[in-house]
């Protein structure tokens, strides 16, 4: 997988900050998981957060809190499940996986006009989260957007202006952006996608249908 | 044990010559001589530390991991916004997590602190955002047993080099950093440029990254 556009510097240090809403988290650790060269530039950024933890003016403790601690520790790990690396033939990495609950196989697409599909991915009400499914050579509607688009491939590709996102390429479209982008022909474009405010669609149909698909 | 003892007063619990060697062997993590004297210049070995709690389940070392780490946990919960017991009680979470995982840390990845960051970061999230946080997928390999020593230390060299140029930043630079790490700037108002030299650490995971790849395959 050759990844050509990767995460900026704002979005990775956001993510290492915690500061990400959900649906932009999901995204960002969504193609870390595909690219060692975002996942170095994220960890260079949890070495600053490192940092300022060692930085900091210490903060007195609890009289007790190292046998409290102890004590802690005696009652047994927390559970935690193993993030598990794609099983053969996958699509889907781990992180997204959890939020749909099985590789692409799983998902429950709707329809929202013109052959495109699309899965709304629950999480927190800061940004939404979707999965979408556009045919080959498919245009998704004109739209322009509020605040910030994270589109992240994860089969076929899609062109944009003059840029071609293929698997693991992630589009970073700002307010002003309005775009089309073009499903290549071939395979069907699988993308995850995040927006922090509503779709904004030009055509008239798809302005009728937003309340009721959520776009 | 409380907080505030020193390795030489830790309980001969083991008895006789063992607890000796055991708490010779910890002066020297701590970067004291045998005499007990620590110099500026040495920083305790966090890392050995942390193998020592994984290997030996040993306390003493975690003991000594707490006293340095627990409180600054609390500062960073605290400047998040955290209530005093809320930072409490999160801190001591992450200590504990830091025993249970300890078998996770790779030294050739990251520092102790960087370490303990990520899970204050994570249990803030959960706590304060009571927020679900995505992670990136495990690398296909877990921390190598014996992690190759020359990569651990640049690792250890480059943190350190990091830490002494934010304690350099002027004060605007470093208030802007603080502020995104502590919750203070939403998403879209984080710039990224620190002014600091993350683009070093940056390359040196990438090859450690690479060179595994490498033998992997």
């Amino acid at each position: 997988m050759t990844i050509r556009h990767h995460l900026s510097d704002p979005l990775l240090m956001a993510y290492s900050a915690g500061q990400l809403p959900e649906a932009f988290s999901l995204v960002v650790a969504t193609h870390v998981s595909l690219c060692d060269d975002c996942r170095s530039r994220l960890m260079a950024f949890d070495t600053l957060g490192g940092a300022l933890i060692e930085d900091a003016a210490a903060v007195r403790m609890a009289d007790d809190s190292l046998e409290a601690t102890l004590a802690r520790i005696s009652g047994g790990p927390q559970a935690e499940p193993a993030r598990a690396t794609r099983s053969l033939g996958g699509v889907f990495p781990a992180p997204l996986r959890d939020y749909v609950g099985g590789d692409l196989s799983a998902v429950r697409w709707r329809s929202v006009g013109m052959g495109v599909r699309q899965a709304i991915l629950k999480t927190d009400s800061g940004a939404t989260a979707r999965l979408l499914h556009i045919p080959a050579g498919q245009a998704v509607p004109d739209h322009g957007h509020r605040g910030m688009e994270l589109t992240l491939v994860l089969q076929g590709a899609f062109r944009d202006t003059e840029d071609r996102f293929g698997p693991g390429d992630v589009e970073i479209a700002t307010e002003d952006l309005e775009h089309t982008p073009v499903a290549e022909l071939g395979v069907d474009c699988i993308c995850l996608a995040a927006t922090d405010a509503p779709l904004r669609f030009n055509r008239l149909i798809p302005r009728i249908a937003q309340p009721f698909l959520r776009i | 044990m409380t907080l505030n003892m020193l390795p030489s007063e830790i309980p001969d619990a083991l008895g006789g010559g063992q607890a000796y060697a055991a708490r010779a062997g910890l002066l020297r993590l701590m970067g004291a001589g045998e005499k007990g004297r620590m110099t500026s210049e040495t920083e305790p070995d966090w890392a050995a530390l942390l193998l020592r709690v994984r290997d030996d389940a040993d306390k003493a070392a975690f003991a000594l991991l707490f006293r340095h780490f627990a409180p600054r946990i609390k500062a960073f919960l605290r400047k998040s916004g955290a209530s005093e017991p809320l930072a409490e009680e999160c801190a001591q979470e992450v200590m504990a997590t830091l025993w249970h995982k300890a078998h996770m840390f790779d030294p050739t990845r990251a520092s102790v602190a960087t370490w303990v960051f990520t899970i204050a970061r994570n249990r803030r999230i959960d706590a304060l955002r009571k927020s679900r946080r995505p992670e990136p997928e495990d690398l296909p390999w877990g921390p190598e047993p014996e992690p190759d020593q020359a990569d651990a230390m640049v690792l250890q060299q480059e943190s350190r080099r990091l830490g002494y140029a934010l304690a350099q930043l002027p004060e605007k630079q470093r208030s802007l950093i603080e502020r995104a790490y502590f919750g203070d700037l939403s998403h879209s108002e984080i710039a990224a440029e620190t002014g600091l030299p993350l683009g070093t650490i940056k390359s040196r995971i990438r090859l450690a990254l690479e060179r595994l790849r490498h033998q992997m395959s």
